[in-house]
């Protein structure tokens, strides 16, 4: 690394004597601190672990991934897709051999959670898309996720069998029944062990609660509750009750050509029971507490960055839409994506972000042009590391981006087949906005539009990152020595 | 010492920007840009166009007796046919059951677990 070789001529400098290797070690160590940060983000080395998905070019509409999201442990990791489905991938337990390496990622099980359905009294035709998946923390043997479309939540129970009961009496093994008449002697069935099957059932069905379509779900830390927004309303339910939920925001105008503003994306605090909050197209997140009203339209607390009117352009609400919130481990920050940026807000303080990081401001100068070709409504999500240290999120050209808090730098990435060998370390990449195109880096008018990355999660504990392209999961992990 | 990957050169952007803003920012040119393609845009009053696209999503349409008036008038004619946006009904266009998307059969496996 240019930086160490650098340190080790200026310690000769100081002295006659060669520095010894300890002493050198000691250098490296401390100045790579001193530089990186302590416990900054850009020491991490990123490497390719895996990807998963199809080669070819030719994306199946089905294909194409719609959220992905670790569960509390990170020892599964789901993607949900256009087509209905569900993929879980388990990580390998950890080889004691293989130090320099992570357990690689799995298939553990997968089923069809949403099928289309056509509401014939509306003339809707209801997508069988997943827009979400949250994980239930685990509390017995088997493990539970919500997933969601457009109008149906659905708790799924994943279970794991290793045995089955053998030795029936009426029965033989492949199950036809016995000739009564032949049965003489009478037997007790034994469980024996079986390869193991991992079985997804859908437990709970909570339907017809959403005209709009639902954007968000999310677990109460109450662990009993959680909540489920559309375009303009928010519910509460309970885990073991189907057929009722509370409405607890509704932001509907009585004359719906009144309408402004919709909601984009709800969720709960990670400690506060009664605490949530949720963003709007106009670029605000309102806070609310359930205990104050059992209908929560008026906020707590608005947050809202005052906007310079005289920056104000056709684009500005639309690009101030948020497209993803999310609240910080430790509870005492939240996170939102708007078109171009990232934001982190301190609950404390509701007139601004404490933190704004650009995505992609190059971006600003081509809006014409994302406005006509859509990609100025693309929905982008974000999130924290285990840490909250660390905040990443997508771009366009299969790029992502991640900003370090400490050190306040950031690094772009790409998710691509081309740098796929493991334990590679991935280099990163710059976008040339204008004038002189350096070597290596690309252009504005180069950037492909069409490879997004709108989801990406971060591994609870280790630095092992998912980041979904158009139809492949790249998993991502720091250089381990 | 040379350059931390990652970190964007400041001088440089800032140098870009203020270039631009002797002039106009960038978003309020690309504004222009827009009007002056579709100068009609924005002009409608009341509530937001593309929000209540946004809460339609999904909607289709069908008439049985406007499908079956046009068809009687059209006799030997074929009807117009959806454009590429099977989505969008415009002008003279009525959805037709050959316009309607095929129900999907059950689907295979997905190609992230294979």
């Amino acid at each position: 690394m240019g930086g160490d070789f650098w340190c080790v001529f200026w310690w000769h400098g100081l002295n006659e004597s060669l520095p010894s290797t300890e002493a050198v070690m000691f250098l490296k160590f401390s100045l790579r601190s001193v530089f990186y940060g302590a416990g900054g983000g850009n020491d991490i080395q990123w490497c390719f672990s895996q990807v998963k998905g199809a080669v070819d070019d030719d994306v199946a509409e089905a294909d194409i991934i719609s959220t992905v999201e670790f569960n509390h442990s990170g020892e599964l990791l789901a993607t949900g897709d256009k087509g209905g489905r569900v993929v879980i991938f388990q990580q390998e337990q950890e080889n004691k051999t293989q130090s320099h390496s992570r357990g690689e990622y799995n298939v553990y099980s997968t089923f069809q959670s949403h099928e289309p359905e056509f509401d014939y009294l509306k003339s809707l035709e209801i997508e069988e898309k997943i827009n979400k998946i949250r994980w239930l923390p685990q509390k017995n043997a088997a493990q539970f996720l919500l997933s969601t479309n457009d109008k149906t939540i659905k708790l799924w129970k994943i279970s794991e069998r290793d045995k089955r009961p053998e030795g029936y009496n009426l029965k033989e093994e492949d199950g036809r029944y016995r000739d009564p008449t032949t049965v003489t002697t009478l037997r007790v069935p034994v469980f024996r062990p079986m390869d193991l099957m991992v079985e997804a059932s859908p437990r709970r069905i909570f339907a017809n609660a959403h005209t709009y379509h639902i954007n968000s779900i999310s677990i109460n830390s109450d662990y009993e509750t959680y909540l489920s927004a559309d375009d303009l309303r928010i519910n509460l339910w309970h885990l073991e009750i189907t057929d009722r939920s509370f409405n607890i925001v509704d932001i509907k105008p009585a004359n719906m050509e009144e309408l402004t503003e919709v909601i984009t994306a709800a969720e709960f605090h990670p400690n506060s029971c009664s605490t949530f909050v949720y963003s709007s197209s106009k670029g605000t997140i309102r806070l609310c507490d359930m205990r104050a009203s059992a209908l929560c339209d008026r906020h707590s607390k608005l947050f809202e960055e005052p906007e310079d009117p005289s920056n104000r352009s056709f684009f500005s609400e639309i690009i101030s839409s948020i497209s993803d919130v999310k609240f910080s481990h430790s509870g005492r920050y939240m996170m939102t994506r708007d078109y171009l940026s990232v934001k982190i807000w301190d609950l404390n303080m509701e007139n601004r972000p404490v933190e704004t990081y650009q995505v992609h401001e190059y971006l600003r100068s081509k809006l014409c042009s994302l406005y006509e070709n859509d990609c100025i409504f693309d929905k982008f999500e974000c999130c924290w590391n285990g840490s909250d240290s660390i905040v990443m999120t997508g771009s366009y050209n299969n790029f992502f981006r991640m900003f370090d808090r400490n050190s306040k730098r950031d690094i772009t990435l790409e998710a691509s087949r081309e740098n796929n060998k493991p334990r590679t370390v991935l280099k990163p990449r710059k976008v040339c906005a204008s004038g002189k195109r350096k070597k290596d880096e690309i252009s504005v008018d180069s950037l492909d539009f069409n490879k997004k990355i709108l989801h990406t999660a971060w591994h609870p504990k280790e630095n092992i990152i998912a980041v979904a392209t158009t139809n492949n999961l790249y998993i991502f992990q720091d250089k381990m020595n | 010492p040379k350059c931390f990957p990652g970190a964007q050169n400041p001088a440089e952007d800032l140098e870009d920007t203020q270039e631009k803003d002797k002039s106009i920012p960038p978003e309020r040119a690309e504004e222009a840009k827009l009007k002056a393609k579709y100068p009609n845009l924005g002009q409608k009053p009341g509530g937001s166009d593309f929000l209540m696209k946004r809460l339609q999503k999904g909607q289709k349409y069908f008439d049985s007796g406007d499908y079956n008036m046009a068809k009687a008038k059209m006799k030997n004619k074929q009807l117009p046919s959806a454009g590429p946006d099977k989505n969008l009904v415009t002008g003279d266009h009525i959805p037709t059951p050959q316009d309607l998307p095929q129900r999907k059969s059950s689907l295979v496996t997905s190609k992230l677990a294979g």
